[in-house]
């Protein structure tokens, strides 16, 4: 089953193309990671793919809904957990987790569940007292996943999830999302291509905005000739392989 | 009621941070005594209390631009505006939502300082009930304020522009400190144009019950408050578009 269907999704800032030109189909259920250097396109792919902004052309379609034309039908399948960890600093984790079930209509008995369901999948049973600004980055991290999977997305967007994380707390993140696997479609972006290589069942790999190769991590490597997927990376980005 | 889980989210993040409290509560009460205990040992009329309290009054207001354009450009910047985007909310409950729970703090605001121009001897008077309900057309010009500044600027910008220059603007355009008649001349009709002084004046009158020399100024103050609101909601839709 095809959840996510990208047609020459294109977007053009002032005096740079963005993205250029992406066609990609993600599977239901698959982790896809879409593996770049910083400017490569992976965040504006995720906002259009989001409804965050506008494609200068081309479109996606989520489960079949457009995104430039169907964008409510989309936001109700999705959710994102951005970039930045995006979470209110003041409010406790436990009143970050309500905060999203509210805008969602999750309340009373449901929403108590939601939230212990939650909170225990992703360990945050230790910290759900605490100000989410003074969560060290890990927690954060693992709050904003907590948010995103309120609303029980169909399919979920993971910006740089482990971005700025320690080596343990970056482990951790890895089993998390692994447990998320093959529940719901994920798309994760990254630059760290271990994270791929662990994560993911097939890799996109992005540069100057253009979608250079998909496969899976060892296809990647055959075509490229390559031992590691960071030696494929570079030979692939310097534009070695076609 | 999607829109009030959000304001109270708002409310709780501005409340929870005592830098705020400190400035939007402690600060204007601070001056207000130290002006009076200058007051008391001049001989001349600078500070008087009725006077005095409307301008510390409307100069606290200027906080509400600062705390809501900031927690509004920080939303921004940690993206949590962008999560919610993708939520079910919809543009007016996000304008809502920054800027009802604004309101009520804004007033708290005016009665903690009428309530200090009391105990330093402002006469209680129904009067100072109407003088309340006229902060609500100033809470919503700065709260409106707010929402512009905190959907353009950047947190730091929104230091700068919000907590220095308006506050600044507001304390020294609107008669407060000195008489405007006194200075004459291009500043005086410069803060004639824009909406402080009349909304300092505003409160005067009402405080000493000439509700009929408060009208003119209660336009000035609508006027401003209308053109505000308008810019803030074109501005806060345009930067939600532009994500
Ligand atoms: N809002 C914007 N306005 C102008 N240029 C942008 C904007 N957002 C991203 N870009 C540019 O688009 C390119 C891709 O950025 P981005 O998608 O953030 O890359 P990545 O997430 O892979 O690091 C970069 O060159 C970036 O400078
Ligand atoms: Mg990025």
């Amino acid at each position: 089953m095809e959840a996510i269907k990208i047609e020459n999704l294109t977007k053009k800032y002032k005096d740079v193309v963005a993205v250029d030109g992406l066609c990609l189909t993600v599977f239901g259920g698959e982790l896809f990671a879409l593996l770049g250097v910083n400017g490569a396109g992976k965040t504006t792919t995720i906002k259009m793919l989001s409804c965050l902004t506008a494609p200068t052309s081309g479109d996606a379609f989520l489960m079949g809904y457009s995104v430039s034309k169907q964008a409510a039908s989309v936001k109700s399948l999705i959710a994102v957990s951005p970039q930045e960890t995006a979470v209110a600093p003041a409010l406790t984790v436990q009143e970050n987790l309500r905060l999203m079930c509210g805008v969602h209509g999750i309340g009373g008995d449901k929403q108590n569940a939601k939230i212990k369901e939650l909170t225990n999948s992703l360990g945050l049973e230790g910290v759900i007292n605490r100000k989410a600004g003074k969560l060290s980055g890990g927690y954060k991290r693992r709050l904003s996943i907590a948010m995103a999977l309120i609303s029980e997305p169909k399919i979920l967007f993971l910006d740089e999830p482990t971005l700025g994380l320690d080596v343990l707390a970056r482990s951790e993140l890895w089993d998390i999302v692994r447990s998320l696997k093959g529940k719901i479609t994920i798309i994760l972006t990254t630059h760290y291509m271990e994270e791929a290589e662990a994560l993911a069942d097939r890799i996109g790999i992005m540069g100057e905005g253009k979608l250079l190769v998909v496969g899976a991590a060892q296809e990647i490597k055959d075509a490229a000739h390559a031992e590691s997927l960071e030696q494929a990376f570079v030979t692939i980005v310097k534009g070695g392989v076609k | 009621m999607k829109m009030l889980t959000f304001a109270n989210r708002n409310a709780k993040e501005i409340l929870r941070d005592p830098l705020n409290l400190c400035f939007g509560i402690g600060f204007p009460v601070v001056l207000i005594l130290l002006l009076s205990a200058i007051q008391a040992s001049i001989p001349v009329s600078l500070f008087e209390i009725e006077r005095l309290a409307p301008g510390i009054a409307v100069f606290g207001g200027s906080f509400m631009t600062l705390f809501s354009a900031t927690i509004i450009s920080k939303d921004r910047q940690s993206s949590l505006l962008q999560r919610l985007y993708t939520t079910p909310l919809r543009p007016i409950d996000f304008i809502l939502g920054y800027t009802l729970p604004m309101l009520p703090i804004a007033i708290a605001q005016s009665v903690i300082c009428y309530a200090v121009a009391i105990i330093l001897g402002l006469k209680l008077s129904v009067n100072l009930l109407y003088a309340i309900a006229f902060t609500v057309p100033i809470a919503v010009f700065f709260v409106a304020l707010g929402l512009l500044f905190g959907s353009v600027l950047n947190d730091k910008q929104v230091g700068g522009i919000c907590g220095a220059l308006l506050t600044n603007l507001s304390a020294w355009l609107s008669g407060t400190w000195f008489d405007l008649q006194l200075v004459g001349g291009a500043f005086k009709d410069i803060a004639y144009a824009l909406p402080f002084v009349h909304a300092v004046e505003m409160e005067r009158a009402v405080v000493v019950g000439n509700f009929l020399a408060a009208i003119p100024h209660l336009w000035w103050v609508l006027g401003y408050a209308t053109i505000a609101l308008v810019a803030a909601v074109l501005l806060f839709l345009r930067q939600m578009k532009r994500q």
